[in-house]
């Protein structure tokens, strides 16, 4: 008689407590995540920029059909299920039960609605979804898209296209994303109402944003954040100043100088980690003469000899020593190796300046040349230190380097396609925004046709038609494993016979964070309040 | 009178005119604007159709036409980089920099005369020799540095002010902010207006002290003394009253200074101010916020040019007897 009692007063404790939880947990005090980040949110509308730090940050507000775990693993998020029924046609069953953040439902309208302001004037998100697709409402919650070409990457950069209201887009003018001419202030660039987990609740740009927890989200945040602050700290050493003093709770990055000093802290830490941007070099081989070198008549970098005498010149391990604090992950291709599954099959041309001297003679540069380097000084982690020990490597093998570090808005005006990719020699980083490898051969090794954007970003000009041949026989592989031996294969002849390029490093996260806030950090370097525990 | 006020006048909108032309010719120099608007994987078409929507494939010349006349209509046209209206923008950041602007400025005369009095009345006292060792650091010490040591001093080692940011603000009327009203404020505004004051109260120390030896030496403070009058009254009354022209003169000019060169200040303590607005605007090549902050603080120099000049005429007849006889 006397177990059953104590036993039913235990657990009326218990029920008693349960009761209590959900009314004591309001006199608790709110947990309010402090955020700084070096550059300023330019707008709270998704579309308006291409850009990851934007794209990441107002994720927290606009969820896409798919999402990425912290291992960047596609889950279903706005899209419960999806089916290919053939190559050309996908179907996806749309969550359901799902409220923006101002009430309406979100339904398959929206998701139209969304593919047309995607692709619509003022868009810079154009390319995530085909220009000739064709989207199509079944019923309320299942959307076909049918495509004109196959395409197994559809979805992969999904996770950063948001899903607007369409009502709401209509009752508040925003039915496309700002156009330049505009006159009036774009209502979307400083209102938001997506179906996440977080609530826009104030964005002064450049100065403040502010959001709440929503509290109708239909998933469970893994954290329990009820309101993050964003401030950006531009000034470095001003970041790290609010860090040690606990001002803020978070902030990126931790200037590599700055690291050592963080962890000494006893209240905070530097989380590092590898990011999956690839910093390389690349150079002219389109050119017949060189724009910025002393060798007139002729490109000398059109001869593999001279490339790889430049890759074997480079001590990629110094470097990431000297330069990099041993932060970096020094790479052989031009794709982190997380999100390709036979990267370690490949492996650097050994330093050897010997071996660098004689195909530099071979090619009948024995005395090497004088060629420009292009630097941008404010883009990558120490990028201007890099390239000054890349001309002193150089320099050893008889090259002559003139170094021009620049900031990032002139160095990219000089080097892109509309600035004529006018640069010899220079360094540069990229991040596939779709995470695996075929963005890479689009952007970056693909001969270049300004017809379709293809090779956009091929600054030098590398041009293999059997690479593109292959790149593009890869979107034709749904399987995964079998299409990254095709990839494998076009990293052999890209980088290995034809010394395209020279990849250095996978640079290295480093986000400075107090030790009673627990965050996750994804190799994409994407910030997830919702994945934030504050103790 | 009026003549003179009205030649002034035309006189600054030549100058307004002369600064965004000068600016203008100056932007293709800052990078190329459609860069840093689109993501890297934007087409070059693309590129093309929003340089053309901006109007920047036009000569220089009529780009800057264009903004002027705007201009003189207060439209500034919309930030390339934040989609919103530049003159909102910096209608916005306004508040900020104005008071950190005039916290500094009466810091640096609340400390700055009375230093410099001091060290004029006792020139060998060691308090004296302390407060020239202070000018010649605050004089010498560039304002980043200065910043950032304060920053780690009081705000992470002491921990008692915030490293960044403006505190809580008070909303007065549509569009002004104060941090004045809050504690947190309050707290914020400390370490930057003291960085900012530093290099005027220096300034204004070594002004006051020279013209305060200058006048002690003369004919009038040694009647002064003949006729038996107090050292306090033929100091504070007779010999600083008249130091002060010159004090007040620079001041005048030095306020149109600190607003224009809160930049650093600005981005150090990453005040909101306009500032570090003008700052974030150059490094993303954002041409309409550039242009109009320039003409902002040209605008500024101007009016405070003006009234120095007149506050000149009414302080000294011989100016006015002057101008009645031939223009300036």
């Amino acid at each position: 008689m006397k177990l059953p009692s104590v036993k039913s007063s235990f657990l009326a404790a218990i029920a008693v407590a349960a009761f209590l939880a959900p009314t004591l947990a309001p006199s608790a005090e709110p947990k309010i995540l402090h955020f700084a980040f070096q550059g300023e949110l330019k707008s709270v509308d998704p579309y308006q920029i291409n850009e990851s730090f934007s794209l990441t940050v107002n994720g927290a507000v606009y969820e896409g059909l798919i999402r990425r775990g912290p291992d960047l693993r596609i889950e279903p998020a706005l899209a419960t299920s999806w089916e290919v029924l053939d190559p050309l046609h996908w179907r996806f069953h749309l969550r359901k039960g799902v409220k923006f953040h101002e009430g309406q439902d979100f339904t398959a309208d929206d998701v139209i609605f969304s593919v047309n302001r995607v692709k619509g004037p003022g868009s810079d998100l154009k390319g995530v979804v085909p220009a000739d697709a064709e989207v199509v409402k079944v019923d309320d919650y299942t959307v076909d898209f049918i495509l004109k070409t196959p395409d197994p990457l559809l979805i992969n950069q999904w996770d950063t296209w948001g899903i607007f209201s369409k009502s709401w887009s209509e009752a508040h003018g925003a039915t496309e994303a700002t156009a330049m001419n505009a006159t009036t202030p774009p209502y979307a660039g400083l209102h938001a109402n997506g179906t996440g987990p977080f609530i826009l609740v104030s964005h002064e740009p450049g100065v403040k944003t502010v959001w709440k927890r929503n509290p109708n989200w239909w998933d469970k945040p893994i954290g329990n954040i009820d309101e993050v602050v964003f401030t950006p700290i531009p000034n470095a050493a001003t970041r790290v100043a609010a860090l040690l003093s606990g001002e803020i709770d978070w902030m990126d990055p931790v200037p590599l100088n700055d690291q050592a000093r963080v962890n000494a802290n006893p209240g905070t830490e530097v989380l590092a980690g590898p990011e999956v941007r690839t910093i390389f070099l690349g150079m002219d081989q389109s050119r017949d003469e060189l724009g910025h070198s002393n060798v007139k008549g002729k490109n000398p970098f059109k001869d593999v000899r001279v490339r790889k005498a430049f890759y074997q010149a480079i001590d990629e391990d110094a470097i990431n020593k000297k330069v990099m604090r041993g932060q970096a992950t020094p790479t052989a291709v031009m794709i982190a190796p997380s999100l390709f599954s036979l990267s370690k099959d490949f492996h650097r041309f050994p330093f050897d300046p010997e071996a660098s001297k004689k195909l530099l003679a071979e090619a009948g540069y024995p005395d090497g040349f004088e060629v420009q380097l292009d630097c941008p000084n404010d883009r990558y982690v120490n990028d201007e230190q890099i390239c000054q020990a890349v001309v002193g490597m150089l320099a050893r093998v008889g090259v002559k380097v003139d170094l021009n570090a620049e900031p990032k808005s002139k160095f990219f005006a000089a080097i892109s396609a509309a600035g004529g990719y006018d640069s010899s020699f220079y360094l540069l980083g990229w991040t596939p925004t779709t995470l695996e490898s075929f963005n890479v051969f689009q952007y970056i090794m693909g001969c270049r046709d300004p017809k379709t954007n293809w090779g956009g970003n091929n600054v030098g000009g590398y041009c293999n038609p059997k690479v593109d041949a292959l790149a593009r026989k890869a979107l034709d592989e749904p399987d995964e494993e079998k299409r990254d031996e095709i990839f494998a294969e076009a990293w052999r002849i890209s980088l290995v016979d034809d010394v395209s390029y020279i990849p250095l490093h996978q640079q290295a996260l480093a986000w400075g964070v107090s030790k009673t806030t627990h965050v996750i950090q994804p190799p994409n370097n994407s910030y997830r309040f919702a994945w934030v525990t504050k103790d | 009178m009026i003549a003179f006020i009205l030649r002034r006048l035309l006189g600054s909108i030549g100058v307004l005119i002369a600064v965004g032309l000068i600016a203008f010719a100056m932007f293709r120099y800052v990078g190329d604007p459609v860069n840093q608007m689109v993501g890297i994987e934007t087409s070059v078409q693309e590129r093309e159709q929003l340089r053309h929507q901006l109007g920047l494939d036009q000569p220089t010349i009529i780009q800057a036409a264009r903004f002027l006349i705007n201009a003189a209509r207060f439209d500034f046209g919309v930030s390339y980089q934040f989609k919103q209206p530049v003159a909102d923008l910096i209608g916005a950041r306004m508040p900020a920099t104005l008071e950190l602007a005039l916290v500094a400025s009466i810091l640096s005369l609340a400390a700055g005369v009375p230093m410099g009095v001091f060290t004029a009345l006792h020139r060998d006292s060691a308090l004296a020799r302390l407060f020239q060792a202070l000018s010649l650091i605050g004089i010498s010490l560039p304002t980043f540095l200065i910043g950032i040591l304060l920053i780690y001093l009081f705000a992470v080692v002491l921990r008692w002010l915030p490293s960044f940011g403006r505190g809580d603000v008070v909303h007065i009327g549509s569009w002004w902010t104060t941090g004045l009203l809050t504690v947190s404020g309050l707290k914020s505004l400390i370490m930057p207006s003291i960085t900012l004051a530093l290099f005027q109260m220096t300034l204004i120390m070594r002004l006051v002290r020279a013209e305060m030896l200058e006048v002690m030496r003369s004919d009038y403070i040694r009647f002064a003394r003949a006729r038996g009058l107090s050292e306090r009254a033929i100091h504070f009354h007779h010999a600083l009253k008249n130091t002060l022209v010159p004090v007040i003169t620079v001041v005048g000019l030095q306020l149109g200074s600190i607003l224009a060169f809160s930049i650093i200040t600005e981005t150090v303590f990453a005040w909101p101010g306009m500032g570090q607005l003008f700052l974030q605007s150059i490094q993303n090549a954002d041409i309409p916020i550039m242009a109009a902050y320039l003409l902002l603080i040209a605008s500024l120099f101007v009016v405070i040019n003006l009234i120095v000049d007149l506050i000149y005429v009414a302080v000294d007849p011989r100016l006015r007897v002057h101008l009645q006889r031939a223009p300036v």
